[in-house]
């Protein structure tokens, strides 16, 4: 945790509030997310009990296993969430830009112009917390291997068949949500984390209602008081005030409410099945009943611990809308675009569901992928947010300034003289300016010019507060640099030791090419065949 | 899904032994089980828990009378899922547990010797169950062909001049050596599982490895090696890798995985060693001070709700965030700690970049002071405080990002 | 513990050890796998065995690539090899935004470019992995020589391989393991994992290599490799290639009766020192603790010492001492206390105090090293202070003697640091723990503790 954070923290303990981390909206939000609320069975990797979702907060839906335990039902369920989920997922796929872009004919080398399709928007899952996210990516990797009835071979227990095609979409989502500052599926802890220091660790801070209790603590209460509330206050009977976020339910919870419930269902469909065994249809109907009931009474209980946390996601969303986008967002956001587009062409075309895991290239890919974009996040929170570069000038890796003198000077080495004049400027910073340290002139669009400005550090004096930088580029191609590419006196500018460009990462081999150090190809190495129908019980 | 059994009050009390059950007064001793060596691993440092524990205090219950109970549950569905899993390993003669641990050890499927699970007298007392566990260890390691089981087997541990019984879920005996086998619910997904998990199991794994050492060095009446990562090879010594028998990906077969817990087992021997270092602490609490949970005929408790918390608060904590998902006090410690505004609410993390900092308080108005002036709290003893200028500086640079005009003196 | 040949000299040790590298090397038999690991303990003559290997392959006919992981390590590489091997003709293949210092161009035998196509015809071609990823050769070589291979990344590794059919991977495990700021727990456990290093995976896909190892240290004094092995080796045991009495650090001027002197003497007699400050909690630029590191340097110069060894008679020079830090500020810290007391660090401007972190002194070597304890002064330790790489390369850059400074507390804070770590099923344990080998150190060195009022 950088001190600039630490320092909100502690002022958020005086104050009682969540004080400011961001002055923008760093992550895209869609105008319309999907909000999705999913619950846990308890004991069982990723079982589902159930799942609240909607794009209108008025009108969430619920989806729930009556009994968790059992296949059919759980089946049922996904089924349900598909029907539910698949079509706001797709709904994105039909309205596209072309976007133009060139191809190399593999035959004659020879470039040509072609065009490709970009959905002109994308999909937003917005869930309570990190745990509900690896809950989504453990439900795609359930389900994503399923066999239907449509396949050949359906196996003794075929999925319904729009499950596997929900376990790829969520699998994509959640891979997705590993590539730092993408925002195809996002956490609402994640997003307040970015933009709001609570007085409390980060650890509390995984608790969503407890979070949240420090935008808007009830009257007389500060933050730190409302949080325990929300954390560990009990009614009467024992009940959690402010069921967690899930998706893991509150064990008292399952005790005293959940277990009761599931156990009249249970007793409600062994009477029906004993009713229809015995050709008793006037006990059936009055089981069928019963079973409606119970299967009511969950609904009831269930709409009961999510409603709470279906709000508060709101309520974030309302928090984070109330702060301006930040100047990157669009950038990412055709990149997230593109992860979207991309997918849905790999669906079409009949591609096989996501491996459980990747292959060597595949990895060293994804990895290549997610460092790129961590260093392009970093540099555009930087140039997006006042506040976000204040944390690399702490660090040593930034200063501002007001330029006190602009000395021409050249580089006549050359055939023709360059133009590399020192810029002076005082400064309060005290950054890791080592002489002939690289340095990048941050420059707003509105100010024009070249996006990048090297220079080098040319002298620092820190008793009297100047650093003097030599210009290296972006002043065009004459002797004297053209008008406006350089600062004058008196202006205030900044400039990072880091690049403000993100480099390139290293070509690599096809996963055909797979060299004999890792393996050799994928297919080469005996690779355990993927299970028809896993054990699910 | 390890049960720890409570150790019966030795004959001859020790004088340390005595004063701990002093402390804890006549409620039964707690002894270590999974979470106090999780506490343990998670907080060496905490005075408070390291007393706590070694007088065998219920914490959950001292946390209910101190009014922000332990917030600590198993929900009745995760309960009956392992009731469920161990109990199916052990159908059949433990059938499915032996399919996966023979593949492990290189043992044929089947043709070689059967399984002996010999009775380690589960109805007895801890000593009784120990002594026999030793026997029949002693016994299944002198044929290097038998193939043993001990089901629940019972190890007794030197632990600060005193014992503490440990039960493991069951130790498999082969080739003149022996391995733990730990049976959790958590799944192991396409090889993987959650490290946090696995971790917790390792270290409590560790423990039960570091009991089978000392037993083993003990029977062939040599020291227990001193370097940790030396692995002495004595006749039923445990092997340094232990087996974690978990479900399998979304179903209920089981799989067995090797864990190395060489690491583990350095870092228990070197924190068991400190817990002798309890007598300090001890002599340090006030007289009278102790944590009787007990309740009189009437159900009246012997010590109040404000003595209690006098006599824990006696005990300094070193409380962090992350006691809240380890330690029952949890709750009560944060408490605690955000009424003595310390900065370690936030987190342990923050402390590194505060020096000597301890409070917000002092942190916010290092912040508010002006970085000129910040140089002149300058003492000849300690210097110019780094932490306070560097707090100063991050405040100056929050305000002009904020758009806020950094005022002076504000506190 | 792995049996250790005792009885051979040292220096037969190392040379039969060498001995079968090379021919692993050079002349592999048939069916041979087509890498050769060295695992090598800091000072145990990895760059002499890679300038061996490079003449003997070249000898045989092949011409040969060598991977580097950083800028530096490729030009000192490329002027050992072009110093040693005048016979050779080695190729500098640079990024085209960074050209190497002109210490390269010295050497005649030296061709520089950031085109391969202008170096292939050479004997040797030297570059970093970050630039061999990058090119794109249509005749591979056969042989490829990795050095600080476990530095490597295994992705880097994956970008590379198809440049040569055979390697030699050396490479010392105790020091500081590749990392990344992004997750990676999806891969972990898998033999391919892109964030591990380049020896892990190709060892795991290649099972049938073992591993050589040099058993000697010829840096190390015989009063550090003890403990460097025991901590940093636990199963891969090290002996110093020198004896007791082969090495010698001794002051032309007497001590002054302060804590400094003691703990320079101290140093020079046994080889270790702890000069200990009054228990604080401070930030990571601890100015008490950077003016004692400074205060030591300069009274290591003003005192005149002389270093005898094997290799003969030599002052201790500005050149011949490092200081090393956990962090960039605290090196920084630590340079301006220096410039201040007048001890020049410019390496430009003539001999000067090396000050680095130990990710930079990795593979260096120096006489005497002055080390900032990363956990002095510490409230809380963190995965990265006890990272066992980082005390090892601290702890090992010396031929004569090592002076810890350090706030007192450090056993206390180790005591107190949760061992909360998670364990990754399929993830091979590396030893030793940094925490336990930090309490190794730490109780060898309190027997030379000073304390500093």
């Amino acid at each position: 945790m950088s001190l600039l954070t630490t320092l909100a923290r502690l002022e958020a303990v005086r104050s009682g509030r969540a004080e400011p981390l961001a002055t923008v909206r760093h992550r895209h939000l869609s105008d319309r997310p999907m909000v999705v609320v999913p619950l846990t069975a308890a004991g069982e990797a990723g079982a589902p009990l159930a799942v609240m979702l909607g794009t209108d907060r008025d009108a969430p839906r619920l989806h729930l296993v009556p009994q968790p335990l059992n296949r059919t039902l759980r089946f049922d369920f996904l089924a349900e969430l598909a029907a539910d989920l698949l079509p706001y997922l797709e709904s994105f796929a039909e309205d596209v830009e072309q976007i133009e872009g060139s191809e190399k004919d593999p035959e004659t080398g020879e470039k040509t112009q072609v065009f490709r399709e970009l959905c002109a928007d994308a999909p937003q899952l917005i869930v309570p917390n990190g745990a509900g996210v690896r809950h989504l990516a453990l439900l795609g990797r359930s389900t994503r291997f399923r066999r239907t009835v449509e396949d050949d071979e359906p196996g003794p227990y075929p999925a319904p068949v729009r499950v596997p095609l929900l376990g790829r979409w969520l699998t994509h989502l959640t891979d997705r949500a590993q590539v730092p500052g993408t925002s195809l599926l996002l956490s609402m802890t994640g997003l307040l984390a970015r933009h709001w220091a609570t007085g409390q660790s980060h650890l509390e801070d995984q608790h969503l209602a407890a979070r949240l209790a420090w935008h808007a603590p009830p009257r007389g209460l500060t933050g730190a008081e409302a949080a325990e509330r929300a954390e560990s206050a009990r009614d009467d009977r024992g009940q959690l005030l402010h069921p967690p976020a899930g998706p893991a339910t509150d064990p008292r919870f399952d005790e005293f409410v959940l277990a009761p419930a599931i156990a009249r269902y249970d007793a409600a469909t062994a009477a029906l099945q004993h009713g229809v065994e015995q050709r008793d249809e006037a006990a059936a109907e009055r089981a069928r009943a019963a079973v409606r009931t119970a299967v009511e009474e969950l609904r009831e209980v269930l709409t009961a611990v999510l409603l709470p946390t279906w709000r508060d996601v709101w309520h974030g969303l309302d928090l984070l809308r109330t702060l301006p986008p930040a100047g990157h967002l669009a950038e990412r956001w055709t990149g997230d675009r593109w992860s979207y587009t991309g997918h849905r062409d790999r669906l079409a075309a009949g591609e096989p569901p996501q491996p459980r895991q990747d292959d060597a290239v595949t990895a060293a890919r994804k990895l290549a992928q997610r460092e790129r974009e961590q260093a392009r996040l970093d540099v555009q929170e930087a140039l997006d947010d006042p506040l976000a570069m204040a944390g690399h000038r702490l660090a040593g890796e930034a200063f501002s300034g007001v330029v006190t003198e602009v000395v021409p000077d050249y580089d006549t080495t050359g055939r023709s003289p360059k133009p590399r004049p020192l810029v002076t400027l005082r400064t309060a910073d005290r950054p890791h300016a080592d002489l002939g340290r690289e340095a990048h002139r941050v420059r707003s669009e509105a100010e024009g010019g070249p996006a990048a400005q090297k220079a080098e550090i040319a002298a620092v004096d820190p008793a009297g507060g100047t650093i003097t930088l030599r210009m290296l580029s972006g002043m065009g191609r004459k002797k004297e640099p053209e008008p406006g590419s350089l600062p004058e006196p008196g202006d205030l500018v900044t400039f990072t030791l880091f690049e403000l460009t993100v480099r390139q990462s290293a070509p690599l081999p096809e996963p055909d090419d797979t060299p004999w150090t890792h393996g050799g190809p994928p297919g080469a190495a005996p690779v355990p065949a993927p299970s028809v129908s896993e054990e699910w019980e | 899904m390890n049960v720890s059994t409570n150790v019966p009050s030795s004959g001859h009390a020790e004088p340390l032994a005595q004063r701990l059950a002093e402390l804890r007064g006549p409620a039964p001793q707690r002894s270590l089980n999974a979470r106090s060596l999780a506490a343990l691993a998670a907080n060496p440092g905490c005075h408070r828990r390291a007393v706590l524990d070694a007088a065998g205090v219920d914490k959950s219950a001292l946390a209910a009378r101190l009014g922000r109970p332990a917030p600590f549950g198993q929900s009745p569905f995760a309960i009956a899922r392992g009731v469920i899993f161990e109990s199916r390993l052990k159908a059949d003669d433990y059938a499915a547990l032996l399919e996966p641990l023979r593949a492990h050890l290189g043992v044929p499927a089947d043709g070689g010797a059967p399984v002996q699970v010999p009775d380690l007298l589960h109805r007895s007392g801890p000593a009784v169950r120990a002594d026999r566990t030793v026997e029949a260890l002693a016994r299944a390691a002198a044929d290097p062909d038998a193939w043993t089981l001990l089901d629940h087997p019972m190890l007794r541990l030197d632990v600060a001049g005193g014992t503490a019984y440990l039960e493991p879920d069951a130790v498999v005996v082969h080739g003149g050596r022996c391995t733990v086998v730990e049976i959790k619910s958590f799944p192991v997904l396409d090889g993987g599982a959650d490290p946090a998990k696995v971790g917790a199991a390792a270290r409590q794994a560790a423990v039960y490895v570091l009991a089978l050492q000392q037993a083993a060095a003990a029977l062939a009446g040599r020291p227990l090696a001193t370097d940790p990562y030396t692995e002495q090879r004595l006749p039923g010594s445990p092997r340094s890798s232990v087996l974690l028998v978990c479900p399998k990906d979304f179903g209920n077969r089981p799989t067995a995985v090797a864990v190395d817990v060489r690491r583990e087992l350095a870092t228990t021997r070197r924190q068991l060693g400190q817990m002798t270092g309890i007598g300090r602490l001890l002599a340090e609490l006030p007289a009278g001070a102790d944590f009787d949970l007990a309740a009189d005929e009437d159900g009246v408790p012997t010590r109040s709700a404000e003595e209690l918390a006098a006599s824990v608060e006696a005990v300094p904590a070193a409380y962090g965030p992350d006691c809240l998902s380890t330690c029952e006090l949890g709750f009560h410690c944060r408490a605690r700690a955000r009424c003595g505004d310390r900065v370690e609410q936030l987190g342990r993390g923050v402390r590194g970049e505060l020096g000597s900092i301890r409070t917000v308080t002092q942190a916010l108005a290092a912040a508010a002071t002006e970085a000129v002036t910040a140089e002149a709290t300058t003492d000849a003893e300690t210097g110019p405080d780094e932490a306070a200028e560097r707090l100063a500086y991050a405040a100056a640079l929050r305000a002009e990002a904020l758009g806020r005009i950094p005022v002076a003196g504000r506190a | 513990m792995a049996e250790m040949s005792t009885e051979q000299a040292p220096g037969a040790a190392a040379d039969a050890a060498v001995a079968r590298i090379l021919a692993a090397t050079v002349h592999p038999p048939a069916g041979a796998p087509r890498g050769v690991v060295v695992d090598s303990p800091p000072g145990a003559g990895k760059s002499t065995l890679v300038v061996r290997a490079a003449r003997e392959l070249v000898g045989a006919g092949e011409r040969l690539m060598i991977v580097a992981q950083t800028n530096g390590q490729v030009d000192d590489l490329v002027g050992r090899l072009a110093e040693k091997a005048p016979e050779l003709t080695i190729g500098r293949l640079h990024a085209a935004d960074s050209r190497p210092g002109p210490e390269v161009l010295k050497h005649a035998n030296v061709t520089l470019s950031d085109k391969v196509a202008d170096l292939v015809e050479h004997d040797v071609v030297v570059s970093t992995s970050a630039k061999w990823q990058w090119v794109r050769a249509e005749a591979p070589w056969r042989h490829a020589i990795v050095d600080e291979a476990y530095q490597m990344r295994s992705d880097a590794l994956l970008a590379v391989a198809r440049l040569f059919e055979r390697a030699l991977f050396v490479g010392d495990p105790g020091q500081l393991d590749p990392f990344t700021v992004v997750g990676t727990e999806q891969w972990a456990g898998l033999s391919y994992d892109p964030s591990s290093s380049a020896v892990v995976t190709m060892l795991a896909h290649n099972p049938q290599i073992e591993p050589h190892r040099l058993p000697v240290s010829w840096r190390l004094p015989a009063s550090a490799a003890p403990l460097i092995s025991r901590a940093f080796y636990p199963y891969t045991p090290f002996r110093s290639g020198t004896g007791p009495d082969d090495r010698r650090l001794t002051a032309a001027v007497r001590p002054d009766g302060s804590a400094l002197d003691a703990a320079i003497d101290r140093a020079a007699e046994h080889g270790w020192a702890l000069l200990e400050l009054p228990a604080r909690h401070t930030v990571r630029t601890d100015p008490q603790a950077v003016a004692a590191v400074a205060a030591t340097v300069r009274r290591l110069l003003e005192r005149g010492l002389t270093a005898r060894s094997e290799q003969g008679e030599a002052p201790l020079t500005a050149d011949r001492i490092a200081v090393g830090t956990a962090h960039r500020d605290q090196a920084a810290a630590v340079r301006a206390a220096l410039l201040t007391a007048g001890v020049p660090v410019d390496q430009a401007a003539g001999p000067a105090v090396t000050v680095d972190t130990a990710n930079r002194l990795q593979g260096r070597e120096y006489d005497v090293t002055v080390v900032l304890h990363p956990l002095s002064g510490r409230p809380d330790a963190t995965a990265f202070h006890l990272e066992t790489g980082r005390l090892c390369v601290l702890a090992s850059r010396h031929r004569h003697a090592c002076i810890v400074v350090a706030r007192a507390g450090i056993g206390e804070l180790l005591d107190e640091h949760p061992s909360t770590e998670p364990v990754q099923l399929g993830v091979p344990v590396t030893f030793p723990d940094g925490w336990e080998a930090n309490h190794q150190v730490l109780d060898h060195l309190t027997e030379h503790r000073i304390r500093l009022r």
